[in-house]
C-alpha cells in the first residue's frame, strides 16, 4: 500500500542568515499511512509547526519551501498550482489550530464560519449547509448545536471554540489533519474531553493525523509512530513505544525523563541542559551537541539517518539501552 | 446596551451645554461684543441705546440665560449683513456643505479603501510602495494651494472644468443641489476632489494598516487552511474586521471635511456654510459667527454619538456585552 | 525603507506616541541613533530640505535680490512679469514679479521667514504649554487629571481649523490671534501624549522612591518625569511644527493671518490667486512649492525620528 502523506527532504526556509536563509525545517522526511496518527514533538522553534503549515501550503511570506516534496495521494503539493493547493485545504487536508481563542473571526457567526468552508469546495443550498454544520457540530459534543449556529465566537468558551474549530476541519471527512497543538491552551479536563473525541473522529472516518505537540504524554496515548523534533529537524522516528521505551536520541531521552511519571516517582527529574539554540546561531553539525552529555569531536558533522525509513534517528552515539 | 446610550446621550448634552458656555465667553467676555456689534459711526447716545436694545448692559449671567433662552429656541438673533435670522442664513447653505463634504467623502472612501486594501495585502510590490508615496503627498500638499492648482490646469489651462460656483441646481426635498445636472457635476468634481485629497491619504493609510495587523490575525490563516477563496478571505473575513476602524474614522472625518469646506469653498467660490462663516468673521457678522458654530459644537457631539452606534452595531463583542 | 510611516493617529484615537522611556537610552546613546537616522534616504533627502530651508529663511536679507517690502526698491513698471525675464533696470526676475512689481524669489525667502516664525513660535508655545499640562495631570491624578483628559478628549473631537476660527471669531483676525489660535488647536496633542508617556514612567520604581525621599514635585516633575517623555514629545512637536506651518499658511490664504507688511507664504498664494484664472500662475505657483518642501522636509525629518527615537520599532 502507498503512504497517504509522503515528505520527502522537506526544507523550509525564511530569509536571513548567511546563504541560502534560515533552514527552519530542514532535510524533514516521513511517511504517513491512510488513518495512522503521527505525533510530531519537540519544543517551541523546532520546527514542528512550519512543518505542518508547510504541508497546509501556508507558510507565512516570507518563508518558502526550499527543496524536497511533499507527496499526497500521489501528486507532489510542493509543485502543485496555487488553486489546487487551495482545493486540498479543508477538504482532504484540514488543520486545528493551538489557541481557539484567535483561530474564529471574531466579527462572523460560528455558522457563516461554518458554511463557507461547505461553500468553498461544493455547490450546496444555504438550507444544507446549515444542516450539515448543525450536525458536525452536534459530532463533537457540542450542546444545542442549532442555536450555536447563530453565536459570535466571543460567546463560546475556549473548550466550545476548539470544538467548533475540529467540527469544521472535520466538515470534509479530509484525508488528512494537521493538528497543531490543539489542546495546549485548554484546561487539563477540557483537554481531555477534547482528545477523545478527536480520537473517536478519526476512527470513523479514518482520518490521517499529524499531531504536533511539545507534550509527551498526549502523543503517548494518541499516535502510532512518533517523530522527535530539533533545530528543524527529525532527529528521532519510530513506533510510539519502540521510542518511548528505548530512545536512542540522547535529545529525545532527555525529553522523556524530563517529564513526571509514575516511575519517577520521588526522583529528581533531569532537565537538559541549556536552551534551545536560535535558528540564527544553530550550531554546525548535529544541532543538540551543545547541550549534549556525549556530544565528542564527531558531532561537528552532520549526523545521517542511522535505521531504516520507518525507525531511525540521527545521532553518532546513540542510547542502545532501554529507559530503567 | 440602552443604558449605555442613555448614559452618552447625557454626556453627549453635558458637551453642548459646556461648549454653549465657551462660546458665550468668548463671544461675550473675551471679545467685546459692543465693538463688534456696533456701528463706530454712531454717537454716544446711540450707541447706549444699542447696548441696551442688545441687553448687554445686564449682568452676565443674565445675558447668558437670554442666551441659552435663544438657543433653544434656534433663535442666534438677525445676520447683521443679510438682515434674517443667523440661522436661516446658515440653514440655506447647509445643502450646499453637506454636498460637497458627501462627494468628497465618496471619493475618498472609494479611491482610499481599495488602493489601501491593495497596499496592505501587497505590501512588497512597487505599485504598492508608489501608493504609499503618493500619500504622503496627500499628506503634506497644502490643500488650498492644490485647489489653486486644480484650477490653473484644469480650468485656466486646459479649460475642462469651471472653476467657481454651483453650477446648475436642481430642487430636491426642498433644497438645491448640483448632482442631479450635468453642469452642477462638473462645478462639483473639482472642489470635492480637492476637499478629499486629504481623507483619501488618511483612509488609504488607516486601511492597509488595519489589513496588515488583521492579516497576521490566526483566523485568517484559518479562513485559509478550509480552503476559502482568496476573494472570500479578503472582502469577508479582513474587510469585515476592518470595518469597525474604518467606520469610526469615516465617521469622525465627515465632520472634519465640513469644517474643512471652509478652504475649500473659499477657493472654488462654493456657496456654503464655509464660504459663509469666513465671509462673516471678516464682515464681523456676530450672530452668524455663533449660529455657525453652535451649529458645529451640535454637528460634532451628535457625529460622536452616532458613530458609538455604529461602532456597536458592526463588532458584536462591544454590541452583546453593552459596554465599550 | 521605512518612508512609509506618516503618523496616523489610530481609529481608536490614541495619538502617534512612543510609549516607552526613550529618552533615558537615547540620551546616552545619540551618535548611533544619528547613524540610525541618516540610514533612510527619506530621512537624509528630509534633513537636507530643511537645512536649505532654514538657511534661507535665515539669511533671506542678504540672499534675496531685492527686499521685497522696500517700496523704495519697487517698479510698478516690473509688475506681473513671467519667470526669467529682467526688470526695467535689467536685474534679473528668476520667478518673475507679482503684481506690484515684487520679485517672486524675494518675497518667498522673506515669506519663509514670516511662516517659519509664526509656525515655530506657536508650535514652542504649544508643546510647552501642552507638556506642562499633560505632565502635571499625571502627576497630579485624581480628579484634576479626569477633568484635564476630559477637556483635551474634547478638545481634539474638533479639527484643528474649526479651534483656529472658533478663537479667530471671537478674537479677530491678526497674527498674534493666528498664534493664539494654533496654540489653541494643538495643545492638546501635547498633552495626551505628555500625559500617556507620564503615565507609563510614574508607575516606574524610581518615581515611587523620589516621593519617598520626599523630593519635591516640580523637581520630580522636571528631573525625572520630563527628560524619560521628551523624546515622543520631540517627535509630536516636529510634525506639529509642519501642522502650523501648514495651518498658519491657510488661515493667511482666507484672510485671516498675517500682516500685508510682513506676508508669508500663505498670504503670497493668496496674492496670486486673482491673477490666476488669468493664467499667471508664478504668483501663487512658487510660494507653494516652497511651502511644500518645508512641510514634506519636516515630515520626512519627523517620521524617521519617530522610527530612531521609539524603542518598540527599533528592530
Amino acid at each position: 500500500m502507498t503512504a497517504l502523506l509522503d515528505v520527502r527532504n522537506l526544507v523550509t526556509t525564511f530569509p536571513g542568515g548567511a546563504g541560502t536563509g534560515l533552514r527552519a525545517v530542514d532535510d524533514v522526511s516521513f511517511q504517513l499511512a491512510r488513518g495512522e496518527v503521527l505525533g510530531l514533538v519537540g519544543e517551541s522553534g523546532s520546527g514542528k509547526s512550519v512543518t505542518g503549515f508547510s504541508i497546509m501550503g501556508l507558510v507565512d511570506w516570507p518563508g518558502k519551501i526550499a527543496e524536497g516534496q511533499i507527496i499526497f495521494d500521489g501528486s507532489d503539493l510542493a509543485k502543485a498550482s496555487v488553486e489546487t493547493r487551495r482545493s486540498l485545504r479543508g477538504r482532504r487536508i484540514a488543520m486545528v489550530f493551538q489557541d481557539p481563542m484567535m483561530t474564529l473571526n471574531p466579527v462572523l457567526r460560528v455558522g457563516t464560519q461554518m458554511t463557507e468552508a461547505l461553500h468553498a469546495h461544493e455547490k450546496i443550498g444555504k438550507a444544507e449547509a446549515r444542516a450539515r454544520a448543525r450536525d458536525a457540530l452536534g459530532l463533537v459534543g457540542m450542546p444545542s448545536p442549532e442555536e450555536r449556529l447563530d453565536a459570535y465566537p466571543h460567546q463560546l468558551s475556549g473548550g466550545m471554540r476548539q470544538r467548533v474549530a475540529i467540527a469544521i476541519a472535520f466538515l470534509h471527512r479530509p484525508d488528512l489533519i494537521v493538528a497543531d497543538e490543539p489542546t495546549t491552551a485548554l484546561d487539563v479536563t477540557i483537554q481531555a474531553q477534547i482528545i477523545s473525541e478527536f480520537q473517536k473522529l478519526t476512527e470513523d472516518s479514518g482520518t490521517a493525523v499529524i499531531w504536533i505537540t511539545h507534550d509527551l504524554a498526549i502523543v503517548s496515548g494518541l499516535a502510532d509512530r512518533i517523530a522527535v523534533m530539533y533545530g528543524g529537524r527529525i532527529v528521532e522516528a519510530g513506533g510510539i513505544a519502540e521510542v518511548l521505551e528505548r530512545p536512542r536520541h540522547p535529545y529525545t531521552r532527555g525529553l522523556i525523563q524530563s517529564v513526571p511519571s509514575e516511575n519517577s516517582r520521588g526522583t529528581r527529574l533531569t532537565q537538559i541542559p541549556g536552551v534551545t539554540p536560535s535558528l540564527i546561531n544553530m550550531p554546525e553539525g548535529c544541532a543538540f551537541r551543545t547541550r549534549c552529555a556525549r556530544a565528542t569531536a564527531a558531532c561537528v558533522q552532520r549526523p545521517g539517518r542511522f535505521g531504516d525509513e520507518d525507525s531511525y534517528h540521527r545521532c553518532f552515539h546513540p542510547h542502545e539501552e532501554a529507559l530503567r | 446596551m440602552i443604558t449605555s446610550l442613555i448614559r452618552r446621550a447625557i454626556q453627549a448634552g453635558f458637551v453642548i451645554f459646556a461648549m454653549t458656555l465657551i462660546v458665550f465667553i468668548g463671544v461675550n467676555v473675551i471679545g467685546n461684543p459692543v465693538d463688534i456689534l456696533i456701528n463706530p459711526d454712531l454717537n454716544q447716545a446711540e450707541r447706549l441705546r444699542v447696548v441696551e436694545s442688545l441687553g448687554l448692559d445686564r449682568p452676565l449671567w443674565q445675558q447668558y440665560l437670554s442666551f441659552l433662552h435663544g438657543l433653544a429656541q434656534g433663535d442666534f438673533g438677525d445676520s447683521f449683513v443679510y438682515s434674517k435670522p443667523a440661522l436661516d442664513v446658515i440653514v440655506e447653505r447647509l445643502p450646499a456643505t453637506l454636498e460637497l463634504a458627501l462627494c468628497a467623502m465618496l471619493i475618498a472612501i472609494v479611491v482610499g479603501l481599495p488602493l489601501g486594501l491593495y497596499a496592505g495585502l501587497y505590501p512588497n510590490r512597487v505599485s504598492s510602495k508608489i501608493i504609499m508615496t503618493g500619500s504622503i503627498l496627500g499628506f503634506s500638499l497644502p490643500t488650498f494651494w492644490v485647489g489653486l492648482m486644480f484650477i490653473l490646469l484644469f480650468a485656466v489651462q486646459l479649460g475642462w472644468l469651471p472653476s467657481n460656483g454651483r453650477g446648475e441646481t436642481e430642487l430636491l426635498f426642498g433644497a438645491r443641489w448640483s448632482f442631479l445636472t450635468a453642469d452642477g457635476l462638473a462645478h462639483l468634481f473639482l472642489p470635492a476632489l480637492n476637499l478629499a485629497l486629504f481623507k483619501t491619504s488618511l483612509i488609504l493609510r488607516l486601511t492597509r494598516a488595519g489589513v496588515q495587523e488583521v492579516v497576521m490575525q490566526d483566523y485568517v490563516k484559518f479562513a485559509r487552511a478550509k480552503g476559502l477563496r482568496e476573494n472570500r478571505i479578503i472582502f469577508v473575513h479582513i474587510l469585515k474586521n476592518l470595518m469597525i476602524p474604518v467606520v469610526t474614522i469615516i465617521g469622525l472625518e465627515f465632520g472634519s471635511l465640513i469644517a474643512f469646506s471652509v478652504v475649500t469653498e473659499s477657493i472654488f467660490g462654493w456657496p456654503g456654510m464655509g464660504k459663509l462663516i469666513i465671509d462673516s468673521i471678516n464682515l464681523l457678522d456676530r450672530p452668524v459667527i455663533v449660529a455657525y458654530l453652535m451649529m458645529m459644537v451640535v454637528l460634532f457631539v451628535s457625529l460622536n454619538f452616532i458613530i458609538d452606534i455604529c461602532y456597536t452595531l458592526l463588532d458584536p463583542r462591544v454590541r452583546l456585552d453593552g459596554k465599550g | 525603507m521605512d518612508s512609509n510611516s506618516v503618523p496616523v493617529a489610530d481609529p481608536h484615537g490614541n495619538p502617534p506616541t512612543a510609549a516607552g522611556s526613550a529618552g533615558a537610552s537615547a540620551s546616552r546613546s545619540i551618535w548611533p541613533a544619528l547613524l540610525r537616522f541618516f540610514s533612510a534616504p527619506a530621512a537624509v533627502v528630509g534633513a537636507l530640505g530643511l537645512l536649505i530651508v532654514l538657511f534661507v529663511a535665515i539669511f533671506a536679507p542678504w540672499l534675496s535680490p531685492q527686499n521685497p517690502f522696500d517700496l523704495m526698491q519697487l517698479d510698478i513698471l516690473d509688475s506681473r512679469l513671467p519667470p526669467g525675464s529682467e526688470s526695467f533696470s535689467g536685474v534679473p526676475y528668476i520667478l518673475g514679479t507679482d503684481g506690484q512689481g515684487r520679485d517672486i524669489l524675494s518675497g518667498i525667502m522673506y515669506g519663509l521667514r514670516t511662516s517659519l516664525i509664526v509656525g515655530l513660535a506657536s508650535a514652542i508655545a504649544a508643546a510647552l504649554i501642552g507638556t506642562t499640562l499633560g505632565l502635571m495631570a499625571a502627576y497630579v491624578g485624581g480628579r484634576t487629571e479626569g477633568f484635564m483628559m476630559r477637556l483635551v478628549d474634547l478638545q481634539l473631537s474638533f479639527p484643528t481649523i474649526l479651534m483656529a476660527l472658533m478663537v479667530l471669531a471671537i478674537l479677530g483676525n491678526g497674527v498674534t490671534n493666528v498664534v493664539l489660535a494654533i496654540i489653541v488647536a494643538e495643545w492638546a496633542t501635547y498633552a495626551r501624549t505628555a500625559r500617556g508617556t507620564a503615565l507609563v514612567e510614574r508607575e516606574k520604581e524610581y518615581i515611587e522612591a523620589a516621593r519617598c525621599l520626599r523630593i519635591p514635585g516640580h523637581r520630580v516633575l522636571l528631573r525625572h518625569l520630563l527628560p524619560n517623555c521628551l523624546a515622543p514629545i520631540i517627535v509630536i512637536a516636529t510634525m506639529q511644527v509642519a501642522r502650523a506651518i501648514g495651518l498658519e499658511a491657510t488661515l493667511s490664504f482666507l484672510g485671516l493671518g498675517a500682516s500685508v507688511t510682513q506676508p508669508s507664504l500663505g498670504m503670497l498664494i493668496a496674492n496670486g490667486y486673482q491673477y490666476l484664472l488669468s493664467g499667471l500662475y508664478w504668483i501663487s505657483f512658487y510660494p507653494g512649492i516652497a511651502l511644500l518642501i518645508t512641510i514634506v522636509s519636516i515630515n520626512l525629518v519627523g517620521d524617521r525620528l519617530r522610527d530612531v527615537l521609539n524603542p518598540r520599532n527599533a528592530r
